[in-house]
């Protein structure tokens, strides 16, 4: 049995696990198991890949497994892994593990919660661990299909409007990225012979120039949508609002980095002199999307809505960061493709905590929280130091490897949309220390929160788990950031075209 | 060569007492937090003492340069095929120097606040954060390169930020701290774009690569140029950008006297003696390249220096409430010490100025801190910060009383105290590099007497006032770091600046220029009996002034309104024309666009569901309708 399998066959035995419990405590305990399973089983992939690296493997994947599944159109289950995809899916199984925990109280039809949010996480790794271009779009249905039930049944507000919102910006993203996909497929030997979905295959070959002109901005806008690319972005603050609290820190977390990783895994590493030429309107996108989000966050008052828009300004450095084409500023996209995951992740799970104790989310309805529930408090003041780059911490890491690596180029143009993208840690500095300042701190506003307690156990196992995961990544960042550079290296190389030396 | 490893311990001890107090204190009586992040600063002040007595003395041959040592290194995070971060501790005068101020003063500030912070709520929530600030400030001061110091710069920041909202129920005070962390991350983000185009262009970060003479920073990055100045020119003015943050020279020191809002001996550690010099430190740190390669960006320090020397010292009049004079006071001196740094030239005699800058940091820090500790044990006995409502407490408080008052003489510059000798050389070396900054220094050492007498006597002398309770004298807890301190600003003159930290790590001779000196003394002494003409007791004279000079009294009182600028900067500016807009249009145009996009839709399949009635007789009449239209098209208009 190969290793990778196992992350899709344990959330699928975990459902089966699920349908046989009775209430909701057993349900929850199953989920759990079955993630912490999951879990271990991360961390352990990380020890092999670093263990099999150090031994001298270079294959570009790792763990590969290939067995023709639907032979006449050579569609593959091919899976395997590279550094990047062993760091996605480490954050992938601490979300889903944190994210379970923060959806302890669910009692609702809570074995359909389970089973859907379960099973959207199946979704997720299998993404990670594909190599067929097919099956990866399987994959990425099956994640983002589950959302729309989860928002639209166990959400709040105007639940049934965002997840349909949602939804549907979501599906049109997909019909653009089918398109590329099949428009990839159908060009992958050019030469005549066998069509082909394997990545590392048409990585090889080069796809007719007229071609990725063409089909090159479906694949990147089809997935920028989900990685919040501006002006697409709007399905996030409303799908953020009304949905339940392990759903919005599964898809900000994880999901919208889906988006991230194919836009360069398909998009900029297929279709490399495409995105060379048309790579300046999408940097002009992604570095509005960086401001943008920022000064929309400064104005919002619904915890949830500050921090979708805080999302969209990170995710947009990720795919700004892509854009640079460097090893420098990619390597600096995935590590905030992780940071951001388990940021924003740590956030909505602080959300949903408190608001489940104060029953609002409105800042100004609220203060001096610190003094009633220290924990949470402290908490989010860590999530909030991380958000806006604090050393130490991981965001800080991601973020100047991002602004380093865009230094790199010289023109007036990329140096112009630097500066903008750099300026923005000061413009999150002060929604952040906004949020602080009236949620936490000053006077209590309302005499009934001083009756409220502070984190139960299942909430500061979820909290913790997040919290010692960025810091982790923020102390020290060596190791992490070695094991996705050395992935990147072919990477870049396909994509500028020039041999690079790599960074070790 | 002595072995400098174990000064990485230095910051580490602190940082552990950090992690254990952080985690555990809660669960320990308040007083064990206090003794356990007092002795792990004790431990990590007795290391300085060694490591400076080592790097100094015992492992220096008289008569040679000091050179700088890398003591320890370790790669923290590859960036580029040439940038690496790394983590690891710098021996070189300055760092050693500035080893010795931290601890020292961290280590009275830790005392003091075990018998301050008595009783408050959150007591070992303080002593965790003056350690965590110890550690990053301690880190910053050993940074082996740019982006070590950068790093450990942030988390002064957010240590600074944590204790001036110490009281984090008091709304001034989260004011104050939102206000010191955003104006100084503003400043931080010149000083990050500095550090970017520096590493671009030198391929370096490496603290020793970039000073040394020959080294590409100094020899290369000359070149092209932009707007009349260098590109290094223009990456030491944004880092420069990053220190006057930090040091809170204007017009970025709109945060420090609000930062006062933190407990008294916050303000004595971080907005007196160490944080807030960083930027002083920083600019030291880079000397030789400011000085060899770039000395327009050294006039722009110079000029910063001394236009925020006199904004602050005239500012500082006014003010009534003790902690602010005393904020202003500081802006004030750190404006004198960029103003040498910035006349300074490199080598011998030439780096007077850069010596001076050090020395006067030195003095400054044990005076200003004496200057705050002071201030807190006045507010502690009085309980409250406004000297409008204090008088004649010399008599309650006898120790405070003669400390405060060395502290004012000293910082006065009347001889041999040591403020005397560090303003003194940086008379001279004013004098030497420019003149129209050296009368301007002249001015600010009459005012700073001035203001310094007038809150001194407006304290211990004046008006006999009523107090609730009987002002009593502070502890001795609290009162012992007082009179070491008073002591280290009485000696602290007498050290050998020129033989210990020069520009170049060679001796140089400092004669004492007496036709400097003497009328910077007499000014000094002009300031100090004004004062006394007018706060001595009560008079009607300072009103009658302030009502003859009612402009700039009152342009003074209000600081000069920058904080009506800024407030409309960040309100007017920032949250209502670009924040609200861009909200608005997120949510009407963006938004709207795809609403539009799905009504549209939703239009269109209404309109078009009609046509799928299931009544048999609309489909026929359709059908017919059609087929004879179409007839009647192939017939006719074919």
């Amino acid at each position: 049995m190969n290793i990778l399998s196992l992350f899709v066959l344990i959330p699928v035995l975990t459902i089966v696990g699920i349908l046989f419990t009775k209430d909701y405590k057993q349900t929850r305990v199953v989920s759990a198991i079955g993630m912490g399973i999951q879990l271990v089983l991360a961390g352990l992939l990380i020890y092999l890949y670093l263990a099999e690296r150090n031994a001298g493997n270079t294959a570009a994947m790792l763990f590969t497994y290939d067995t023709v599944w639907f032979p006449t159109l050579n569609i593959h289950y091919s899976v395997g892994v590279d550094g990047i995809s062993v760091a996605m899916i480490g954050l992938t199984a601490i979300v889903v593990f944190a994210g379970i925990f923060a959806s302890w109280m669910v009692t609702f039809l809570s074995r359909e919660f389970f089973i859907s949010l379960i099973l959207l996480s199946s979704g997720v790794f299998g993404f990670f661990i594909s190599l067929d271009l097919f099956t990866m779009f399987l994959f990425y249905e099956v994640a983002v299909i589950p959302m729309y039930l989860l928002i639209g049944i166990w959400g709040s507000g105007p639940k049934e409007y965002s997840a349909m919102k949602l939804t549907l910006m979501l599906m049109a993203g997909s019909a653009l990225i089918l398109v590329g996909l099949l428009g990839i497929y159908f060009n992958s030997a050019p030469g005549g012979g066998q069509l082909t979905w394997n990545i590392q295959q048409i990585a090889r070959i080069q796809i007719p120039i007229q071609m990725q002109r063409f089909l090159f901005p479906f694949t990147f806008i089809g997935f920028g949508i989900l990685g919040a690319l501006f002006p697409f972005h709007t399905w996030s603050p409303d799908g953020h609002a009304s949905a339940p609290t392990a759903v919005s820190m599964l898809h900000a977390g994880v999901l919208m980095k889906l988006g991230g990783y194919g836009a360069f895994r398909v998009a900029m590493y297929l279709m490399p002199e495409a995105a060379q030429e048309q790579a300046w309107i999408f940097i002009i996108l992604t570095s509005i999307s960086v401001v943008y989000g920022a000064f929309g966050a400064i104005w919002q008052k619904d915890l949830k809505y500050i921090n979708a828009y805080s999302s969209v300004s990170h995710c947009g450095l990720v795919l700004f960061a892509v854009l640079m084409m460097n090893q420098t500023a990619m390597n600096g996209a995935v590590i905030q493709m992780i940071s951001h995951g388990l940021m924003t992740a740590l956030f909505f799970a602080l959300i949903g905590m408190i608001y489940g104790r104060t029953h609002t989310r409105m800042i100004n309805e609220m203060g001096g929280l610190m003094k009633v529930m220290p924990f949470l408090g402290v908490a989010w003041v860590i999530g909030g130091l991380a958000s806006l780059g604090l050393p130490g911490l991981s965001g800080f890491v991601a973020e100047m490897t991002v602004f380093v690596g865009a230094f790199q180029h010289t023109d007036v143009f990329h140096r112009t949309v630097t500066i903008l993208a750099t300026s923005s840690i000061v413009v999150t500095a002060v929604y952040i220390l906004r949020v602080v300042g009236a949620l936490l701190f000053g006077p209590i506003k309302d005499d009934h929160f001083l009756q409220l307690d502070d984190a139960k156990w299942y909430e500061r196992f979820s909290t913790i788990t997040l919290i010692v995961s960025i810091a982790a990544i923020g102390l020290a960042p060596l190791w992490l950031s070695d094991m996705i550079g050395s992935s990147l290296v072919p990477m870049v190389e396909k994509i500028t075209g020039m041999s690079i030396a790599g960074l070790f | 060569m002595t072995d400098f490893t174990y000064t990485i311990l230095i910051p580490l001890v602190p940082l552990a007492v950090f992690i254990f107090v952080g985690l555990t204190g809660h669960k320990m009586k308040p007083i064990v937090s206090g003794l356990i992040g007092t002795a792990g600063l004790a431990f990590a002040a007795v290391l300085a003492y060694i490591t400076a007595f080592n790097y100094f003395w015992i492992g220096h041959t008289a008569g040679t340069g000091y050179t700088s040592i890398k003591a320890f290194e370790i790669s923290w995070l590859h960036l580029t095929e040439h940038l690496t971060i790394k983590l690891g501790s710098l021996i070189d005068p300055i760092s050693v120097m500035m080893l010795v101020v931290i601890t020292t003063v961290s280590l009275m500030v830790h005392i003091y606040s075990i018998g301050y912070m008595k009783g408050e709520r959150g007591y070992h929530r303080f002593f965790a954060f003056l350690s965590l600030f110890s550690f990053s400030m301690l880190g910053l001061v050993l940074a082996t390169n740019i982006f070590q110091m950068y790093i450990f710069w942030e988390l002064v920041g957010v240590s600074s930020f944590l204790l001036i909202g110490f009281y984090y129920e008091k709304p001034s005070a989260v004011a104050a701290s939102k206000k010191a962390f955003i104006v100084t991350r503003f400043a931080d983000l010149g000083f990050l774009i500095g550090i970017l185009m520096l590493s671009f262009n030198t391929n370096t970060f490496d603290f020793q690569t970039l000073v040394s003479p020959t080294g590409p920073a100094i020899t290369q990055a000359g070149g092209a140029a932009f707007m009349g100045l260098s590109v290094l020119s223009w990456s030491l003015i944004f880092i420069f950008m990053g220190g006057a943050g930090k040091s809170a020279m204007f017009p970025l020191h709109i945060w420090l006297p609000d930062a006062m809002e933190g407990p008294t001996p916050v303000s004595a550690l971080i907005h007196a003696a160490t944080m807030v010099v960083a930027g002083v430190y920083l600019v030291a740190r880079l000397f030789p390249v400011y000085a060899l390669g770039a000395p327009d960006a050294l006039h722009v320090v110079a000029w910063v220096g001394g236009i925020s020397s006199l904004f602050a010292a005239v500012i500082a009049c006014t003010q009534t409430d003790i902690k602010r004079v005393l904020a202003y006071s500081t802006m004030s001196q750190i404006g004198y010490m960029m103003l040498a740094l910035g006349v300074s030239g490199f080598g011998g005699h030439e780096g007077l100025g850069f010596m001076a800058s050090n020395f006067h940091l030195f003095t400054h820090a044990m005076f200003k801190a004496l200057l705050f500790l002071g201030a807190g044990a006045v507010i502690h006995a009085v309980h409250s910060n406004d000297m409008s409502g204090m008088g004649n407490l010399r008599k309650y408080l006898p120790v405070t009383h003669a400390t405060f008052l060395i502290a004012c003489i000293t910082i006065a510059g009347i001889p041999p105290l040591s403020g005397f000798f560090s303003k003194d050389e940086i008379l001279v070396a004013a004098f030497e590099g420019n003149k129209a900054l050296f009368f301007i220094e002249y001015a600010v050492a009459g005012l700073t007497a001035f203001y310094m007498f007038r809150l001194y006597y407006s304290i211990f002398w004046g008006k006999e006032t009523h107090y609730h309770h009987t002002p009593h004298e502070a502890p001795l807890v609290m009162t012992i770091p007082l009179m070491i301190l008073a002591f280290g600003s009485i000696f602290a003159g007498f050290l050998p600046f020129h033989n210990l930290v020069t520009s170049d790590g060679l001796p140089f001779e400092t004669p004492t220029e007496w036709s400097i000196a003497i009328p910077s003394v007499l000014i000094a002494l002009l300031g100090i009996g004004v004062a006394t003409f007018m706060y001595r007791k009560v008079t009607g004279v300072p009103d009658k002034i302030a009502g003859a000079f009612s402009h700039l009294y009152k342009w003074s009182y209000h600081k000069f309104y920058m904080d009506e600028v800024y407030l409309f900067v960040t309100k007017k500016v920032i949250f209502n024309l670009i924040s609200r807009p861009v909200a608005w249009f997120d949510r009407h145009v963006v938004d709207g666009t795809m609403n539009g996009i799905a009504g549209i839709t939703q239009f269109a399949s209404v309109k078009i569901k009609g046509f799928q009635s299931g009544r048999v007789q609309q489909y026929a009449f359709v059908f017919v309708t059609g087929a004879i239209a179409l007839v009647l098209i192939f017939v006719y208009l074919w």
